[in-house]
């Protein structure tokens, strides 16, 4: 496993251009991926412990989940206000991720639904608080011109633990068929080795007192800066983008009633496009810093239009299928870590985190509202044709936000 | 402490606790096929000999080499000798000529299908399901099946829909997902996007059979037609269906919970006199529900104390007795009818 040095850091910040990325963002990125190798082994096969094991239902948990995205996305914003209120991003995601690993523990002793429900809402309040500070915390040890590439390393670390997760998880399963605690015990591991890496590892970095310290004014936290014309334009891109992404789960039900192929491995689907999306996280990073992040995030939903072409498309094979994977996973690695970057670059480094919980919970209730219209028109007009009618829209949204982003790109490129 | 002091502490930290980790996944795996080498206390015999009238075919689930295997006992004497194939099942339903197997085809690609048996276990139909197994039925004449699996491909993006339930023949049709039926619910026409259906239990005309429909937080029996791919609304509040042997009743799961976590107590619905009948069992059961025959009902429930263990208890259908352990160690039972 690579541990990186810690002084290295923050002096970085007054590098060369062409800067390599942080090892502090390395850090970061193992953390990620030990979490989530944690946390997605657990969702994994949750579904699978509460019917098999538990014997109880998964019917009501769907709805549960709804609440909880909703509650994820008010503390998401909390998490970025202690942030940059305290000007210690590290302690908030500390705090965050160490919320996540102490769940583990309590998986080992619930097994009524109530107790399994209230152990998933405090994993998820442990993801909302940690997500923006830890964002802020890698633009803190990046230089500008390599914003794009270091939060494209984090997520590449991140998603690999993702899609390394469950896999680990049904390898578990399958050497033990009833090992449901094996595999909580052994999330809980990777959870502790990851809070044991941020704890002692990452510097605590003070964003506020750095830039202080380079010479800027130093500011306090201010609440107005959120409504800053910059952040309120991404925002309001990012949002009506957010609303046209129809939820990965639609364009897999599509996928699935065409092809055989997809049927089959309907259930690991997500799983491939999660390796496409740490595949292609580093190489759109760079393109992003090179090319405008502004441009690459707005042009990387042309990768999500052509993932609804492949799901309206009349044809259904293994390739149409792998495409369609491919492209989903090329459209979060040209977005996830890009938004993150764009939203640092447009508020100060005294409402970092909080301009980045912003703009990532504009995403996640945009996603929300569009995923609920989409099941709507879903059942209103029948699956293709309401793929075409939201593939349409995004088609002639691209260009205008396009138009829309240019102020964001100058100032970038500045 | 230094940086260095720190980082020599992470390392060591890291490693202690990946390998104490590594360490006791090792051993529990070491664990679990030791249990696994232990010889089954049940013996084998052929699937047909199993599959037979007056026979219970269950889901074993000993903790030895027959976990998970389809196994049986007799009717008349359930605690008595048990015999196991060698197939295994997650979720199973037999009837004499056709037995319908849901499977958790493990491995690290983890996926999930759906079996159709002949009487020497050999299989002649299968579907790829979207997820976790959860119910199956085959009508009594043992030519139409049914099934429901989760739809759990992304474990924490469940946006409305949860579950599929398909209907077939074991020559080859195919009804599809049941969401494509046309749903009437009191009379009007229901295309709610958050539909689900699940628990399908068959009745002697070939074209109708019975099963749940749920759409926001209301659950209904509903009637379906195959030929006229319709379903209508009969009753509200009514999950998992199972029509006895008679048709004049359906046992159902009833949630009568008032708050949003769920507790399902089994009821029983005269057809005729529309009256129904909780069943004095006060524990949470999970299950559709089988009828031994025309006044006792089975079901399985898991064990508290082992994951992934559970027990066959049985209840007299008209309410007027207590539950009885059925069989031990078993899940998923079906009662082998001539």
């Amino acid at each position: 496993m690579y541990i990186s040095l810690p002084q290295r850091g923050p002096r970085q910040k007054n590098g060369a251009p062409a800067a390599r990325v942080s090892s502090v963002v390395v850090t970061l990125g193992v953390v990620s991926m030990l979490t989530d190798i944690s946390s997605e082994s657990v969702a994994s096969i949750l579904p699978l412990y509460i019917t098999g094991a538990l014997g109880l239902s998964t019917i009501a948990y769907g709805f549960i989940d709804g609440i909880y995205q909703g509650v994820s996305a008010i503390v998401r914003i909390g998490g970025g206000w202690a942030s940059d209120r305290t000007d210690n991003p590290k302690w908030v995601a500390f705090f965050g991720y160490a919320a996540s690993a102490a769940t583990k523990v309590g998986l080992l002793f619930v097994s009524g639904f109530a107790g399994i429900a209230s152990v998933i809402a405090l994993d998820r309040l442990g993801k909302g608080v940690r997500t923006a500070p830890r964002d802020a915390l890698i633009t803190a040890s990046s230089v500008p011109s390599n914003l794009g590439k270091s939060f494209g390393v984090h997520r590449m670390l991140d998603t690999i633990g993702a899609a390394g997760g469950p896999l680990l998880a049904f390898l578990i399963l399958y050497f033990v068929p009833t090992g449901y605690h094996l595999v909580f015990i052994v999330s809980l591991g990777f959870a502790v080795v990851g809070v044991v890496i941020l704890g002692l590892v990452v510097p605590a970095i003070r964003p506020r007192r750095q830039s202080a310290a380079a010479g800027e004014p130093r500011q306090p936290f201010r609440w107005r800066t959120l409504a800053e014309p910059r952040l309120r334009r991404l925002m309001l891109t990012a949002g009506i983008l957010a609303v046209l992404t129809v939820g990965d789960g639609f364009i897999y039900l599509v996928l699935q009633d065409r092809s055989p192929f997809a049927a089959q491995w309907f259930p690991l689907l997500y799983v491939g496009t999660n390796v496409a999306f740490f595949i292609f996280a580093v190489p759109l990073g760079r393109l992003a810093d090179r090319f405008g992040r502004a441009r690459v995030f707005v042009l990387g939903h042309v990768a999500l239009l052509g993932a609804y072409a492949c799901a309206a498309l009349p044809v259904g094979g293994a390739a149409v299928t792998v495409a369609c994977l491919v492209l989903l996973g090329a459209f979060y690695a040209a977005t996830d870590g890009v938004l993150a970057a764009l939203a640092s670059e447009a508020t100060p480094p005294e409402n970092r985190a909080t301009g980045i919980a912003a703009a990532q919970t504009v995403v996640a209730i945009g996603r929300l509202v569009g995923s609920t219209a989409f099941g709507i028109l879903w059942f209103a007009v029948g699956r293709e044709l309401a793929v075409i009618i939201v593939a349409a829209a995004l088609a002639a949204a691209i260009p205008a936000l396009l138009v829309m982003v240019r102020p964001l790109a100058r100032t970038a490129a500045a | 402490m230094t940086p260095r002091a720190r980082l020599v502490t992470a390392v060591v930290l890291t490693v202690v606790l990946l390998g104490s980790t590594a360490a006791y996944a090792v051993s529990a795996i070491v664990g679990h096929q030791a249990r696994q080498a232990i010889p089954a206390e049940a013996q084998t015999a052929a699937f047909d000999r199993q599959v037979a009238t007056g026979r219970i075919v269950f889901r074993n689930t000993t903790a030895d080499a027959a976990y998970g295997l389809v196994a049986s006992v007799s009717a008349d004497d359930p605690s008595g000798d048990r015999s196991v194939t060698d197939i295994a099942c997650d979720r199973v339903y037999s009837e004499a000529r056709s037995t319908m197997c849901l499977r958790i085809d493990r491995g690290v690609l983890t996926t999930f299908s759906a079996n159709l048996l002949d009487t020497a276990g050999t299989v002649q139909r299968s579907w790829s399901l979207p997820g976790i197994p959860s119910r199956t039925r085959v009508s009594s004449d043992g030519e139409r099946v049914a099934f429901t699996s989760f739809v759990t491909g992304e474990a924490y993006a469940t946006v409305g829909f949860a579950t599929a339930t398909q209907i077939s023949t074991i020559h080859g049709d195919d009804y599809g997902n049941l969401e494509d039926f046309a749903l009437t619910i009191d009379g009007t026409p229901n295309t709610a996007a958050d539909r689900n259906f699940w628990g399908v239990t068959f009745t002697s005309d070939p074209d109708v059979f019975y099963a749940t429909a749920a759409t926001g937080s209301k659950t209904w029996l509903v009637r379906g037609d195959l030929a006229a791919r319709t379903l209508t609304s009969v009753r509200e509040s009514v999950e998992c269906p199972s029509l006895s042997p008679d048709e004049t009743r359906i046992a159902f799961k009833k949630n009568i919970s008032t708050t949003a976590t769920a507790h399902w107590s089994i009821a029983v619905l005269d057809l005729t006199t529309n009256k129904e009948t909780v069943m004095p069992d006060p524990r949470n059961i999970d299950d559709q529900i089988e009828w031994l025959d025309d006044s006792t009902l089975l079901y399985g429930l898991a064990r508290d104390d082992q994951p992934g263990d559970s027990d066959v208890w049985s209840i007299p259908a008209d309410g007027r007795g207590a539950s009885a352990l059925f069989i031990e160690h078993a899940t998923s039972p079906s009662a082998v009818r001539p």
